[in-house]
């Protein structure tokens, strides 16, 4: 059984697709930044920022509704950062009266709220289409040429290459498991045991599958030192930028520090 | 002219005190095709690791002239292609690209030779078009070839197989020892599929207990039954 | 079977910028020493096994067990990781966990990956090492000393994270101290009984079955005594801190001195930068219909490009 749906790159030929991994890392890494900076309240620059990535959205050919269901799943964190409506001092808006507490809503407090929640999911947004359309060993050469070191890139990479391996191991250890987990017929018995016990059960699994791993990454040393490898990291070339690549990058910081200038222009 | 490979009186004991080699001696000229087999336990595995050094014991152990010790295991290691049996272990890299080219890298040749020796390796295994896959999403048989591409990159003089056909599915087997027939390298293989060793190999080495207990023309080594049984074998 | 977020992952959009930015210099500095650490310490083995590790603590992470209400607990790692490796490996291969949640899993963000990788490949690994060798000293080579201490290990690398997680969502200003901290706090301390069951599991099974691999971690040794200095000292602080932080809200501001200094973590780093008006758009709710416009005008164009394109290619 393959652990396909843990990878969420979906190829494609899209503009997105097909741009250099180290451009559209970079780009994304600026959005986020740029959406980081935008000051509270800016609301006009993160209408502008939302279009920005939907457009590359659009363009990617991801489907808007993909992207944007998955950047969902920031929604329990937003959750948070609640409470700072009814903190932040400022021009009351409504109060809530919970027993003998009162909360009171103000304006800066519901801004805030808005504003965290829309970097967050303007963030998520630029992180899922990088990580849709760019495939895993292109995102270790934009590693590389960011500057990560080469030790910790090789590293990525095994990680990521025995991740599904292992993560069938470990399904297959948890079906084993339910396998096992049966209901008596008895209707007082406590159905699948203590808490405790159920975690030890689980720790022994995960201890399962680090004995697995250090079983098998002997093996893959072995394999690496039968190919000529002695400890020292090695790795080909990146392919050089060109000027088309130049232009497309400085037109990117472009258009996002002109949006970040507008909003620090009237909002700070 | 060197022998391709040449054990002498090679004994080894694992740590735990397990005598897992006893006084092994083995000559295999260049271009010949030599099966190792023998029951579980034997010691198969554990000769094939002498061969590029992995594990050392006493005796000697030359490979293509060269004495297999430290100051040689470089060149060692790029004359001897070793393809184990799982090939998930050997298959580590992000793409089959990064793996085949690896041996490449690491004999420190410049990017354009990697190129062609990638290019080389995968064309020997009919598999060309495959450099920029990931290797999670093979199957077994594709993944057993291009194991085998990520040694032929190195250009070794001779390759060992760790149990070549184990796990494999009929069509993918018959591919592979198509593939082994055609390649004229020096060729040995631990296997218990004797019905390749049947097909390809022409001499067969017996091994039990850690000793060799025979070694000669496989015609005439499989028509002993009384041998073969001695030895957990069974005729195909 | 989702991908599911976990609580001590900082999304983007939580941190204030320069709080996101200091943390990343931190992380990057510690991760660095740990890199050239481990390079001394493991030699040539070392990509392989953290490389794999890694990969265990990932998919260990996917091993959840049911929690009353429908919730499940699962995994963090660093203590394990700690446990097996020794502080400087640990370090690394937790960098490679959270690193790639974030980016390939958005679980937590690309700038916010500075601070999550301070609170758990640093604090967590830190406060690991600290509570067990603490303990093994105690029981001075007696099993109870790995299963009890690895326990504790586990719950409390769990909670002081949590705890520095709260102060930084306060310091941003996003979530105020007196509610981040006793929430992460609480919920970390129940999650960390969790994370202390499952790692005490998985010691009794690795003790059962390859005793050696358990004292491979105290191969590193030497350095040991910063991080252990370094993991009490943090879990100290933290724990000062954080009652204070919660009691009184304002009380962050009492400890940083100033006001000023408080409004500076906050505000964008720009505000140095007086405001002067600019000519022509003055009215804010103009600029809004004005963005919504032109943002449209760019959504469209893309929609448009991307049909051009598809056709001119079924043309060719």
């Amino acid at each position: 059984m393959h652990v396909h749906f843990l990878d969420p790159f979906r190829p494609g030929d899209s503009l997105v697709h097909e741009l250099d991994a180290r451009l559209k890392f970079l780009l994304a890494v600026a959005f986020i930044l740029t959406v980081s900076l935008t000051p509270v309240g800016a609301w006009p620059v993160y209408i502008l920022l939302l279009a920005l990535i939907l457009s590359v959205e659009i363009l990617s050919a991801l489907g808007v509704g993909y992207v944007l269901k998955r950047a969902v799943l920031v929604l329990p964190f937003v959750l948070a950062a609640l409470p700072v409506v009814f903190t932040i001092q400022g021009t009351e808006l409504f109060s809530l009266y919970l027993g003998t507490w009162t909360l009171t809503a103000s304006l800066e407090g519901l801004a805030r709220f808005t504003s965290v929640a829309l970097k967050s999911w303007l963030s998520m947004q630029a992180a899922i289409v990088l990580a849709s359309s760019t495939s895993f060993p292109d995102l270790l050469q934009a590693m590389r040429a960011v500057g990560i070191p080469r030790l910790l890139v090789a590293m990525f990479g095994l990680m990521w290459r025995y991740l599904f391996v292992l993560v069938d191991e470990a399904l297959r250890l948890m079906r084993a498991r339910a396998a096992r987990s049966g209901q008596s017929d008895q209707r007082r018995t406590r159905r699948g045991g203590s808490l405790a016990w159920r975690a030890r059960v689980t720790g022994g699994m995960a201890g399962n599958l680090f004995l697995r791993a250090f079983e098998r990454s002997e093996r893959i040393y072995v394999a690496m030192l039968s190919r000529g490898y002695e400890g020292e990291v090695r790795a080909l070339p990146l392919p050089s930028f060109t000027k088309v690549h130049w232009l497309t990058l400085a037109t990117g910081l472009a258009v996002l520090g002109l949006f970040l200038l507008f909003g620090i222009l009237f909002w700070s | 002219m060197h022998h391709s490979i040449e054990v002498e009186n090679l004994s080894f004991s694992y740590p735990d005190g397990n005598p897992a080699l006893r006084d092994i001696s083995l000559k295999i000229q260049p271009n010949e095709k030599v099966a190792l087999v023998g029951p579980n336990g034997a010691g198969k595995s554990t000769l094939l690791l002498h061969l590029n050094g992995i594990l050392s014991g006493k005796g000697t152990v030359r490979v293509c002239g060269l004495v297999v010790e430290n100051k040689n295991i470089g060149r060692v290691r790029a004359a001897v292609g070793l393809v184990f049996q799982n090939p998930d272990d050997q298959l580590f890299s992000p793409t089959v690209y990064d793996d085949v080219a690896f041996g490449p890298l690491y004999q420190g040749l410049r990017q354009d030779e990697i190129n062609a020796r990638v290019d080389e390796a995968l064309t020997a295994v009919r598999m060309k078009e495959y450099a920029s896959r990931v290797s999670h999403h093979l199957s077994m048989g594709e993944k057993k070839r291009i194991a085998i591409a990520t040694v032929l990159s190195m250009r070794p003089e001779v390759l060992v197989l760790d149990e070549p056909t184990a796990d494999l599915d009929p069509r993918s087997r018959r591919m592979l020892i198509n593939l082994l027939r055609e390649m004229p390298i020096t060729m040995l293989a631990s296997t218990h599929d004797m019905r390749m060793v049947q097909e390809l190999f022409p001499r067969m080495v017996i091994m039990d207990a850690g000793r060799i207990v025979a070694d000669g023309a496989t015609m005439h080594l499989l028509s002993d039954e009384v041998l073969l049984e001695m030895h957990g074998l069974e005729k195909p | 079977m989702l991908y599911s977020p976990a609580p001590m992952h900082i999304p983007d959009g939580f941190l204030s910028t320069l709080v996101s930015i200091a943390l990343w210099m931190v992380s990057a500095v510690i991760v660095a020493y740990a890199l050239r650490r481990v390079g001394r310490d493991l030699g040539e083995r070392q990509v392989p096994l953290m490389g794999v590790l890694a990969a265990a603590i990932f998919a260990g992470q996917m091993l959840n067990f049911s929690v009353a209400g429908g919730t499940s607990g699962h995994l963090l790692g660093a203590a394990i990781a700690t446990i097996l490796l020794g502080p400087w490996a640990a370090v690394i291969v937790m960098t490679s966990v959270v690193s790639i949640q974030a980016l390939i899993f958005q679980d937590g963000g690309l700038l916010a990956l500075g601070a999550n990788l301070f609170n758990m490949a640093v604090i967590g690994v830190a406060v690991s090492y600290f509570v067990y060798t603490s303990f093994q000293k105690v029981a001075r080579g007696r099993s109870w000393g790995i299963f009890l201490g690895g326990f504790a290990a586990a719950w409390f690398s769990i909670v002081v994270a949590s705890l520095a997680c709260a102060l930084e969502l306060a310091l941003s200003g996003t979530s105020p101290a007196n509610v981040a901290v006793p929430a992460m706090g609480g919920i970390h301390m129940l999650i960390g009984i969790g994370e202390g069951f499952i790692t005490l599991g998985a010691l009794a099974f690795l003790y059962a079955t390859r005793r050696d691999l358990l004292h491979a971690g105290h191969a590193a040794r030497g350095g040991g005594a910063a991080v252990w200095a370094f993991g009490l000292g943090i879990a100290i602080l933290l724990a000062i801190l954080s009652p204070l932080a919660s009691a009184h809200p304002d009380g962050l501001e009492w400890v940083a001195g100033q006001k000023g200094f408080l409004e500076m973590a906050r505000a964008p780093l720009y505000q140095i930068i007086p405001d002067y008006v600019f000519p022509g758009v003055s009215n804010e709710s103009l600029a809004t219909i004005l963005a919504g416009i032109l943002g449209t005008l760019l959504v469209f164009s893309a929609a448009l490009g991307v049909a051009y394109v598809r056709r001119a290619r079924k043309a060719a």
